[in-house]
């Protein structure tokens, strides 16, 4: 008998924690009470964003009030949006993407999802920051460097590019991450600039020097704080952002080689679907992105580079923009990528 | 055995439904694969996708077999045994189940990596690497061996300790006693707590992503993050589709080999719970080990994080309610729906086995194997054609979850209605009831343990789900595991850390219904 009576009471318990959660769910908190996605009965337009909400939140903001629209955004992995947006097709709730990495908006572009900016949005960027045809421009760059402890290593010892991490002396110490799309772009910039048969024999190159892979930047970064190895190829602001964090104790510094292709530089970029049907606030959505308040939001904190003409950096970075080579085409080219993945797979890298 | 029986229609009509909704991101695969096969069979067929699988393979083997050997001995003693304490180590031997793979293989970088805190504890300037399959192993091992351990131990309470007094009474030993009438009753359970532990390894990109270990999901990433290769992706997916199709083969042989039911009246005699005597010391260090391990040691590093993130005051404790709010939500209609969902599917397969009622039972389990990227596509794909209204509402993003889990829930129910005699059901038919009364009046009373325990791992996994919410979720919905995310990505380590407690917090509320569960009322 006692037993049915727990079980009722368990029975009862879970029934009310169940109503419990319906009651609450029936408020669920997002930041907008906007209705479904596909209703155009709010005034304002939908983001993709693979950038996280501390990367964008201040730009985002000011246009909201600037213009008094709202802008509603979904966070995500950069590539998992594009795969995301190339299913929804022209069903796509969304009006921009906001795309971290470079690839994944050259995928969105090339299944012929982004419309063509205007020539006014498309000249606030230079043309090596652009996709040629127009499709979506350039925000930040990120510069890839070479990160290192300065406690262990004296920025004098560190090689003028990463093709010198194959000395010895840099045996188990260094760190990377093939399968992150920066590296991956910065080889691929390897290809053009050098040749396959010399990326192909750095690559090995650094197989056989003992190069940790990392799945990203930031445990690169935090590998290296921690004295588990002691430089790494990464992107410059992760550090920044760390410095930000920890004070000006935090032992890891920012080399930017200065020869062959030391520090390429990475954009983070913004298109306007082609399905959207609120195409003119999109756009004045990416100019906006463009201004020089929002440029100085983007890049203050992360100690990114804005990209948008006449917009100075961050004093701190002290080596200039211009001096940062872009890939040779400055472009993403998919079918190069994937031959950048063969290569990197053949030589043990990926 | 008798006969099998025809199912009522209607059951098998609901089942169908069932088994449609949990193909829908493998048939999303194979349309995206039929877009261009020949790519895709070059992609599944070459040599890299099968060595991948190989190691793929491999660790799934080798994390179920650890997972036993922790489990068995677990259940074993705090079911059978009077080993001191029994009620609080079932209570946090289950409780590494709440730890995000993700959280876990973090938390075991921090504490045991290089340079970790073991090694500034112990002051030695190396210690063996945690990373490859080592790290792998340990992590799905220690998080989700509790799959096996909460039916096991459901299991050994209801079996008929007749049995085993007669074989002592016949003057075998303890362990023969254990070997040959205990464990051929047990086989059936694990091999569906193996089969739960397998599919959680071979979809697991987190873990494994962290720990550096190459395995499918990874490749399946590659794929996707790299060259945005939707036809290689799908191709690798339908590989992991078609090695959870053989491991399921393998459990339900497993299962149907071995029917055990009691044949006598409905009550049990108590137990007479074993002596352990001096044994108990190493048997609760065992118990002591796990936990410090798989609970305390992972907690421990959090707390110290949360305690960092407080006093640099970076999280709202409200925002973290709200958040926790929309956990609950998704899970608890999840867990709802897929109980209900699983229960039509495992009486089907129990029931009435038929080549019907097993295809449905196969289908139920399309999604599971597949990483969440797939699964999400998979949904976005056909809602956005189909039904776009729901297309990114909590409705869709409900559906979505409980379909990819359904398979937890299934287990539990079907090892429920296994130990059934299906006796009591023909009685009640033979005194004149309908099947669809008797389904109502006997089968779910019945199985309400199994299907306890089913919502139960559905809601703790829905709790701690990722990538479809963050695809599928309506704009701006956050949960804790989507801020967990939103930190970890930069290395706000300290900011994740009470998202994940609160995290951990709710689970822990189903899995001390759990091992409730397997409490013997004293």
């Amino acid at each position: 008998m006692a037993e049915s009576v727990t079980q009722r009471k368990r029975l009862l318990a879970a029934l009310l924690f169940l109503a419990a959660v319906l009651l609450g769910g029936c408020g669920f908190s997002t930041e907008d009470s906007g209705g479904g996605s596909n209703e155009p009965e709010t005034e304002g337009i939908t983001l993709y964003s693979g950038r996280i909400p501390a990367a964008i939140g201040p730009a985002v903001d000011m246009y909201e009030a600037k213009e008094d629209r709202d802008v509603q955004v979904r966070f995500a992995e950069t590539a998992d949006l594009a795969a995301t947006l190339v299913e929804e097709g022209d069903a796509s709730p969304a009006d921009v993407f906001f795309a971290q990495e470079p690839g994944a908006i050259a995928a969105v572009a090339e299944a012929g999802l982004l419309a063509k900016l205007p020539k006014d949005i498309v000249d606030m960027v230079p043309a090596r920051y652009r996709d040629p045809e127009g499709r979506w421009v350039g925000v930040t760059g990120r510069a890839r460097v070479i990160a290192y402890n300065r406690d262990v290593v004296e920025e004098s010892e560190l090689p003028r590019s990463p093709f010198g991490l194959t000395a010895p002396r840099w045996k188990d110490r260094v760190g990377w991450s093939p399968a992150s799309s920066s590296m991956q772009e910065y080889v691929t910039a390897l290809r053009a600039r050098y040749g396959e048969d010399r990326t192909r024999q750095w690559l090995e190159e650094m197989v056989d020097n003992g190069a940790v892979s990392f799945p990203d930047n930031v445990t690169i970064r935090d590998a290296i704080a921690k004295g588990e190895i002691d430089v790494g190829l990464i992107n410059h602001y992760y550090v920044a952002q760390a410095i930000a964090a920890e004070g000006s104790g935090y032992p890891v510094a920012v080399y930017f080689p200065p020869g062959g292709l030391g520090s390429l530089m990475l954009l983070t970029s913004v298109g306007v679907l082609e399905s959207s049907d609120r195409k003119p606030e999109a756009l004045a959505f990416v100019r906006s992105l463009l201004s020089g308040q929002s440029q100085a939001f983007l890049t203050s904190s992360s100690k990114e580079y804005p990209l948008a003409k006449g917009v100075e950096p961050d004093p701190s970075l002290s080596v200039p923009i211009a001096k940062i080579p872009v890939s040779d085409s400055s472009l993403v080219d998919l079918e190069e990528l994937q031959g950048t993945i063969e290569l990197m797979k053949e030589s043990g890298a990926l | 055995m008798p006969a099998a029986r025809r199912a009522p229609l209607g059951l098998l009509a609901l089942g169908a439904m069932v088994g449609a909704a949990a193909i829908l991101p493998a048939a999303y695969l194979v349309v995206v694969i039929a877009g261009d096969l020949s790519a895709a069979l070059e992609v599944a067929f070459s040599s890299r996708a099968l060595e991948t699988l190989l190691r793929t393979a491999a660790l799934t083997a080798a994390v179920v077999v650890a997972s036993v050997a922790i489990a068995l001995p677990i259940g074993w003693l705090t079911v059978r045994t009077d080993l001191p304490g029994r009620r609080l180590w079932t209570v946090l031997c289950t409780l590494p189940l709440v730890i995000p793979s993700y959280v876990g293989a973090y938390l075991l970088v921090a504490a045991l990596g290089p340079n970790g805190m073991l090694q500034e504890a112990l002051g030695v300037d190396r210690l063996p690497s945690i990373y490859g399959f080592t790290g792998a192993w340990l992590v799905l091992t220690l998080f989700t061996y509790p799959l096996v351990l909460i039916p096991l131990r459901a299991t050994l309470r209801r079996i008929d300790p007749q049995l085993e007094d007669a074989a002592r009474a016949m003057g075998r030993g303890p362990l023969e006693v254990f070997r040959t009438v205990v464990l051929p009753q047990l086989w059936p359970v694990l091999a569906a707590g193996s089969l739960l532990v397998a599919l959680f390894t071979i979809s697991d990109f987190g873990a494994v992503s962290i720990l550096r270990f190459q395995s499918f999901t990874a490749e399946i990433y590659v794929a996707y993050q790299s060259s945005f290769d939707r036809v290689a992706a799908a191709a690798l997916g339908a590989v992991l589709v078609v090695a959870m199709l053989a491991l399921l083969l393998v459990s339900s042989r497993v299962r149907s080999s071995r029917r055990i039911h009691r044949l006598g009246p409905g009550t049990l005699r108590p137990t007479q719970p074993y002596r352990l005597g001096r044994w108990r010391w190493p048997a609760l260090g065992f118990c002591s080990l796990i936990v410090l391990v798989a609970f305390v040691l992972p907690v421990g590093v959090l707390i110290y994080w949360a305690s960092k993130g407080i006093s640099t005051g970076s999280t709202s404790l409200h925002t973290v309610a709200a958040l926790g709010g929309n956990s609950l939500l998704i899970a608890v209609w999840a867990a709802a729906l897929g109980a209900v969902a699983a229960l039509v599917v495992a009486a089907l397969a129990v029931r009435y086995p038929s080549a019907a009622t097993r295809a449905i039972e196969r289908l139920a389990h399309g999604g599971y194997a597949l990483p969440g990227i797939l699964a999400a596509l998979g949904l976005v794909f056909f809602s956005t054609r189909a039904v776009p209204a729901l297309y990114q509402t909590i409705a869709l993003l409900v559906f979505a979850i409980t379909i990819h889990y359904l398979p937890l829930a299934i287990g539990p129910i079907a090892s429920s209605l296994v130990q059934l005699s299906p006796r009591i059901e023909e009685a009640a038919r033979g005194m004149g009831r309908g099947p669809a009364e008797v389904f109502r009046t006997i089968t779910i009373p019945l199985a309400r343990g199994g299907m306890m325990a089913g919502a139960a791992l559905v809601f703790l996994h829905a709790m701690k789900e990722l990538t479809v919410t963050l695809i599928l979720s309506p704009i701006g919905f956050k949960t804790l595991a989507t801020d967990i995310w939103t930190q970890t990505t930069y290395g706000f380590y300290e900011a994740s850390a009470i998202p994940a407690l609160v995290l951990l917090a709710v689970a822990a509320i189903p899995v001390y219904l759990l091992s409730e569960q397997g409490a013997a009322p004293s």
